[in-house]
């Protein structure tokens, strides 16, 4: 049986918090920023790890990293403790924060993975291969010899992740890698991730607000939320266990009033063109039949809904499930 | 004129933003005052009158010359060094008021915070513990004058040293240059009344003088009537020369930019 | 792993070799501004506090070689605040080193050695002017002082800076204790007031760094009464500060990663 990668029970982290209660007097309340989180992640998974600002993801990862010691609970990366076996978790994981680089300002990028090289205690010539292929990879070759801090974002980004697998780790970490950048960037860094986990098995744990990298490389999705974990599971599952409306957009031949199908009235009409949303616990296909039967339809289209708007209303609150604090089964 | 007023306020409450910070700063001042004294006081135990000053004069010196390090920041070093250097200094140049006056305006609302945060402590532990020369009414309105000259004749010196960022790689080399320039001859590391014959003469006329020397002896009273409009005008002489200096890098400066792009 | 990051960081340095050598030349000379004053000083008179200039020159020697070296090795930790509050100390966290070597070899530059030039010259100079009656003990205090020394002011930079974990605004204030206590060591302690003495000796004990040895050396009666071991204690005190210095660094350390930034 291998060795999970990160084995998270009954996780918590509580701060003290002094505030100001309005007299002279600060009271200290104790804030529960993870509370009892717990979920396993095998060796070669890509799991998104999502929630609102303030859910607790930063604080999550601070823990797996070994930046913070947890309050409670176990918590085992690589089968070590993060909080005691720092620095020899340090070698096997790679972190890269999207919002601070974690190379050094004034020197080329070349110099800075000769420290980072040092640091971790490669290998010469294990340096110079590695360096090679992720050179290619993440095409570094253009800046190299630029300092980092008259990088773009999205080179400086790229230079991180170098930093982060140049000692060829088993889990790579990252906290919201494609914040701020382009397009093409983020296209460039995701089909790397994609790459790295599926070419080197490499074990991803990824922190998003970008939607777009959770469609394109999560199989598994964590949710948190005011620390605690509300959804461990598939994306698809996701959407289906939701209960997210669909979105009917139906294409009359004629511009008309909107339309009244099984109780349900367009609530947007574009000339021809109706939307009619679509409860979970709706038979879209009765409905489509209703409409056709009814009107002279041209062009019909389901849509599911998308992964923002799920997690959108999960972040409000709007469901049973979420309101209910467990987990969601998948 | 209109936004200058403004540019000082906003510069005096940037550092007014961190009074912890400024305090613990002028803790490490009131220590190096109270070295510094007595170092000064061995020497004069010697040598009781040297360079017209007494004991007291000298005790009085290290204390108001500590207090003044925050304001006049001897040490050196400027903001506009690093917008220089990565290039935002492009926005200051676009604004309709000339950069010099810009920041010179922001210096002295800078320097009004320091003086604010940092001046008191060293002063007032002097003031306790050692025997303290206090200026009459008359020698602190002077004083208050000296000050502001030397602030701008300190941030005349500086601004120049920041505007060599332009044509400078890494400006640390010069900063360490000027920086032994301006604790040396200031009179930080010992009055200039100690520096013996021709190394004094010289050391009383340049522009360094001006910073510190010169005020701490507005606030000791040793410059009276017509002596204390020279002390001033030599100041305000510096003040001119330095900012005129400015003023013509500044253009240069500014056709390099135009030349160069961003 | 020390002095790999230094040499990493040395070779990373070394392409503007021009720049180099200037940085160090011009690093010696602010460092040498102390020498300049002791010399203006006595400019004015043969004897200071009782003490000649020569014997004032051996105590800048010692205290600025110790402290040189010091600062050389662990003086950036001084930037722990600065680091806290930029979250960049979280960056070396995650990295498989000490943050304490990787703060202290930040940056580490040949340039940093230009502290040591004003400070091995007047020592050398001073060793052969001053009026000892030298003794093979007393000729071994010598380099005994300085390496004690070293590591007095090594842990005082070690302790002021893990302040920083807790008090992450204190950096002006322990500036008093690290280069505040370079400078007072360079002169006789004769100068300064009995209760100032008695603080620098009991509290934090920069007169171990070479006052007390010096007073051995130059044979002179310790004004404060002291006896005479005390002028052999600067080893003890040094393992002493040394290992206070590193309590407080773990204890910090404790404590941020209990309670974050």
């Amino acid at each position: 049986m291998p060795v999970p990668m990160i084995e998270a029970a009954d996780v918590v982290k509580s701060f003290t918090v002094r505030t100001r209660s309005g007299g002279p007097r600060r009271t200290r309340t104790s804030v529960r920023a993870v509370d009892g989180v717990s979920f396993t992640v095998e060796p070669g998974e890509f799991v998104g790890y999502l929630g609102p600002n303030g859910a607790g993801k930063s604080t999550t990862i601070k823990m797996l990293t070994g930046i913070l010691t947890a309050s409670a609970g176990t918590l085992r990366v690589c089968g070590l403790d993060p909080s005691r076996r720092r620095t020899s978790l340090a070698r096997r994981i790679g972190v890269v924060f999207g919002q601070r680089t974690t190379l050094w300002w004034d020197l080329p990028l070349r110099d800075s993975l000769a420290l980072v090289r040092r640091l971790y205690r490669v290998e010469a010539a294990a340096h110079r291969a590695r360096l090679a292929e992720l050179t290619a990879l993440l095409e570094l070759e253009p800046f190299l010899d630029t300092p980092v801090r008259q990088l773009s974002l999205g080179q400086r980004m790229r230079g991180d992740l170098a930093a982060a697998l140049l000692h060829d780790p088993e889990l790579l970490v990252l906290d919201e890698p494609t914040i701020g950048l382009d397009v093409v960037s983020k296209a460039t860094v995701r089909d790397f991730l994609a790459r790295v986990n599926a070419e080197r098995g490499t074990t991803v744990l990824l922190t998003t607000h970008d939607l777009g990298d959770i469609e394109r490389l999560c199989r598994r999705v964590m949710i948190i939320d005011r620390g605690r974990l509300a959804y461990d599971g598939g994306l698809d599952a996701l959407r289906r266990t939701v209960d997210a409306d669909r979105l009917l957009v139906v294409e009359l031949a004629r511009p008309g009033p909107p339309v009244i199908v099984d109780g349900i009235e367009a609530e947007r009409v574009e000339g021809p063109r109706q939307w009619l949303r679509l409860p979970r616990a709706v038979n879209a296909a009765a409905v489509i039949a209703a409409l056709a039967r009814d009107h002279e339809v041209r062009d019909i289209a389901l849509r599911e809904a998308g992964i923002d708007e799920v997690l959108a209303g999960l972040y409000r609150g709007d469901h049973a499930y979420w309101r209910s604090g467990r987990p969601v089964a998948p | 004129m209109g936004v200058l007023p403004w540019v000082w306020w906003y510069g005096f409450r940037r550092h007014t933003a961190y009074p912890l910070g400024s305090l613990t700063e002028s803790l490490t001042n009131t220590m190096f005052g109270f070295m510094r004294a007595y170092v000064l006081l061995a020497l004069w135990d010697v040598r009781p009158s040297l360079g017209g000053y007494d004991a007291a004069d000298a005790v009085t010196f290290c204390f108001i010359t500590q207090a003044l390090i925050g304001p006049v920041q001897v040490f050196g070093g400027m903001e506009l060094t690093e917008r220089i250097r990565n290039g935002d200094v492009a926005i200051d140049l676009h604004r309709p008021v000339g950069l010099q006056g810009w920041w010179l305006a922001d210096d002295l609302g800078r320097a009004a915070g320091s003086l604010l945060l940092r001046a008191g402590p060293p002063l007032l532990a002097g003031a306790l513990v050692f025997p303290f020369r206090a200026p009459a009414p008359a020698n602190l309105a002077a004083f208050a004058v000296a000050g502001v000259l030397a602030v701008t004749v300190g941030f005349g010196l500086r601004y120049l040293v920041a505007l060599a960022m332009f044509w400078l790689h890494d400006d640390r080399g010069l900063n360490a240059v000027t920086l032994v320039m301006s604790l040396f001859f200031s009179g930080m590391i010992l009055p200039l009344v100690v520096f013996p014959g021709r190394l004094g003469d010289v050391a009383r006329a340049l522009p360094w003088a001006a910073q510190i020397q010169v005020p701490a002896d507005v606030f000791l009273g040793r410059h009276t009537g017509a002596g204390l409009l020279g002390a001033l005008a030599f100041q305000a002489m510096w003040a001119a020369l330095l900012l005129g200096a400015g003023a013509l890098l500044t253009r240069a400066a500014r056709r390099r930019l135009v030349v160069h792009g961003g | 792993m020390y002095g790999v990051l230094a040499w990493a960081w040395i070779r990373a340095a070394a392409q503007y070799p021009v720049s180099m050598v200037l940085l160090a030349l011009a690093t010696a000379l602010v460092t040498g501004l102390d020498v300049a004053a002791i010399l203006l000083l006595f400019a004015h008179a043969p004897r200071i506090a009782g003490f000649t200039a020569p014997e004032v020159l051996f105590l800048y020697g010692t205290s600025a070689l110790a402290f040189g070296i010091s600062d050389i090795v662990l003086g950036t930790t001084e930037r722990l605040g600065y680091h806290v509050r930029q979250g960049t100390l979280d960056t070396m966290l995650v990295r498989p080193v000490s943050p304490l070597v990787q703060i202290a070899t930040e940056e580490f530059s040949p340039r940093r050695f230009g502290k040591l030039v004003p400070a091995v010259l007047v020592l050398a100079y001073a060793l052969t002017r001053v009026d000892v009656a030298w003794t093979a003990g007393r000729a071994a205090m010598v380099p005994v002082m300085v390496a004690a020394g070293t590591a007095i002011f090594g842990g005082l930079w070690v302790l002021t800076g893990a302040v920083q974990f807790v008090l992450v605004d204190s950096h002006g204030a322990s500036k008093s204790v690290t280069y505040g206590g370079g400078f007072l060591t360079q002169y006789p302690m004769t100068m300064f007031a009995r209760d100032f003495v008695r603080g620098v000796t009991f509290v934090v004990p920069l007169a171990f760094v070479n006052w007390q040895p010096a007073l051995y050396v130059l044979d002179r009666p310790d004004p404060l009464g002291l006896p005479e071991a005390a002028r052999f204690a600067s080893p003890a005190v040094a393992a002493l500060v040394c290992g206070a210095g590193a309590l407080a660094w773990r204890a910090g350390l404790r404590h941020y990663r209990s309670t974050g930034s």
